[in-house]
């Protein structure tokens, strides 16, 4: 018996590296994305916003510890200051700014705002990336979920309930949407 | 090239060989803070966790073992089937850092790290882990109290990867318990980890955050082995209080400025009587 999560084994992939100068690609929101000149420790939050124009990610501590810099790589939720972006090439990365296109926030983000869980909103981009996650593995979280899987994400403005309250509203809303027959 | 992303083992151990200073990354959750913060500047990095040997467990029913190779996740391990056939490390994994270090941290880069406050480490020295390392040249196995060295010192060659650990599939209670300041993103001030080998008639006690490395309490092990009673499943409360003090006497910490080692001494004796109280009842 073993993991069916995991990639099988019999099917070859090709090796990967990067060089020195070498330009490389990462695969950031659907698009090729070109890294130049880059040092080869860079993290991945550093390429998005510095050398990919990507803001939304925050920086805060670079040690793991905020959750402000959480993005996709590969279908996992990672803190992306920990990633080192010459890693990720060959993998998908979603950032904040492909949850949804500018103009029409997703569910999780209108939920946001409508229950007052953004305040200096540093800490949203990331919570809002970690609620997509949680909301994808578990539909219908309690409380103690919730507070569990958001436990990465620091903010300290809001004292978290109205964040927990937004997540509570998405998962209200996304079932009574799936009850009345509506694709979300 | 600095940057190498090898797929299968055979590559990854001569990539290793032909660049021996090459960062080895797994997770990058111990790596990236250290680089981050200008301790580490890699010229050569080998990132290991998309080498596909690495990345899977299998289980074996004739030998009742479990192999877990070292690119496995936190998250993976809490997942079942697994979870059910190690149930201690399903449990130590969900206290490690948060989600985000949960999906990226793997139990390799925890034996790579070598922390004696490392959350997988005290389940794999109670359940006697084997640890298995390879090179270009070959492989070697090693029981995890010789894989340990010291503060975050092991036995690894810088040409070796660790590629996996062996663990029994034990029958009986096991369970893992930790003090921190928080539940959630925090380093453990003390840790536990009992399995209980119902069959085998033994009970096994590792300790973490208390000394050099993980401490295995073997005077409270023997202690449990001739005190408890295995057919009924129970103990007295004379004898959880006595596996306590064993257990706490074991115990080598230090004061920090995490917290003191009275501290954790104290800490030590309350997480042992309380986890064999979970494997057996009270009488
Ligand atoms: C915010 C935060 C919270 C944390 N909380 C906890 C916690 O609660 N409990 C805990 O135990 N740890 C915690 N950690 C530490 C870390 O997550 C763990 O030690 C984790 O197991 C490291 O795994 P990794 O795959 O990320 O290792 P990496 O950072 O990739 O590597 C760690 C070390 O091991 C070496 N290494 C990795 N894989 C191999 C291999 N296959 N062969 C040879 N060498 C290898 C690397 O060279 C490096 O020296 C935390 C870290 C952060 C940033
Ligand atoms: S900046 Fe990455 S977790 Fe804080
Ligand atoms: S809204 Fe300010 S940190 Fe969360």
């Amino acid at each position: 018996m073993s993991d069916p999560t995991v990639p099988d084994p019999t099917v070859p992939e090709p090796t990967g590296s990067v060089g020195f100068d070498e330009l490389y690609q990462l695969n950031v929101n659907g698009e090729t994305r070109d890294v130049r000149d880059a040092w080869v420790g860079e993290s991945l939050l550093y390429v998005l916003r510095e050398r990919l124009g990507l803001m939304g990610s925050k920086g805060a501590c670079e040690q793991g510890e905020c959750g402000s810099c959480s993005v996709m790589v590969d279908g996992e939720l990672v803190c992306s200051c920990l990633v080192m972006a010459a890693s990720a090439i060959d993998q998908p990365i979603v950032t904040i700014e492909g949850v949804a296109p500018i103009g029409s926030p997703s569910d999780v983000q209108q939920a946001f705002v409508d229950a007052g869980a953004v305040q200096c909103g540093f800490c949203t981009p990331g919570l809002i990336m970690a609620t997509h996650a949680l909301l994808e593995r578990s539909a219908e979280p309690s409380e103690f979920e919730i507070r569990e899987e958001l436990s990465g994400n620091v903010c300290r403005c809001t004292g978290y309930g109205r964040i927990i309250e937004a997540v509570q509203r998405v998962s209200v809303s996304r079932r009574a949407d799936a009850e009345s027959g509506i694709a979300s | 090239m600095p940057v190498l992303v090898p797929t299968s083992l055979d590559q990854a151990v001569s990539m290793l060989s032909a660049t021996p200073d090459a960062l080895v990354l797994a997770g990058g959750t111990d790596a990236m803070v250290e680089v981050n913060a200008g301790h580490r500047k890699p010229h050569h990095v080998l990132v290991v966790n998309r080498v596909a040997e690495l990345r899977s467990w299998t289980f074996d029913p004739e030998a009742s073992t479990v192999r877990i190779g070292s690119a496995v996740t936190y998250a993976e391990l809490m997942e079942p089937p697994i979870a059910d056939l190690v149930p201690a490390l399903a449990e130590a994994s969900r206290t490690v850092g948060s989600p985000q270090i949960r999906h990226a941290g793997t139990l390799g880069g925890n034996l790579g790290t070598c922390s004696p406050a490392g959350d997988g480490l005290p389940v794999l020295a109670a359940l006697d882990a084997i640890v298995h390392l390879a090179s270009a040249t070959g492989e070697r196995s090693m029981p995890i109290g010789e894989f340990m060295v010291g503060v975050k010192r092991n036995a690894r060659r810088p040409d070796e990867l660790i590629t996996a650990v062996t663990v029994p599939v034990v029958s009986g209670y096991q369970g893992y318990s930790k003090v921190g300041v928080r539940n959630a993103m925090v380093i453990a001030l003390a840790t536990a980890c009992i399995v209980v080998d119902t069959p085998g008639r033994t009970v096994r006690l590792a300790i973490g955050s208390v000394g050099t490395t993980i401490i295995r309490c073997t005077d409270a092990e023997a202690f449990a082995a001739s005190a408890v009673d295995f057919d009924s499943g129970t103990a007295s409360g004379d004898t959880v209080t006595r596996f306590g003090e064993l257990a706490a006497a074991a115990s080598r910490p230090i004061d920090d400025h995490r917290a003191t080692a009275d501290y954790r001494r104290h800490a030590i004796g309350v997480m042992a009587g309380r986890l064999l109280r979970r494997g057996f009842a009270n009488v």
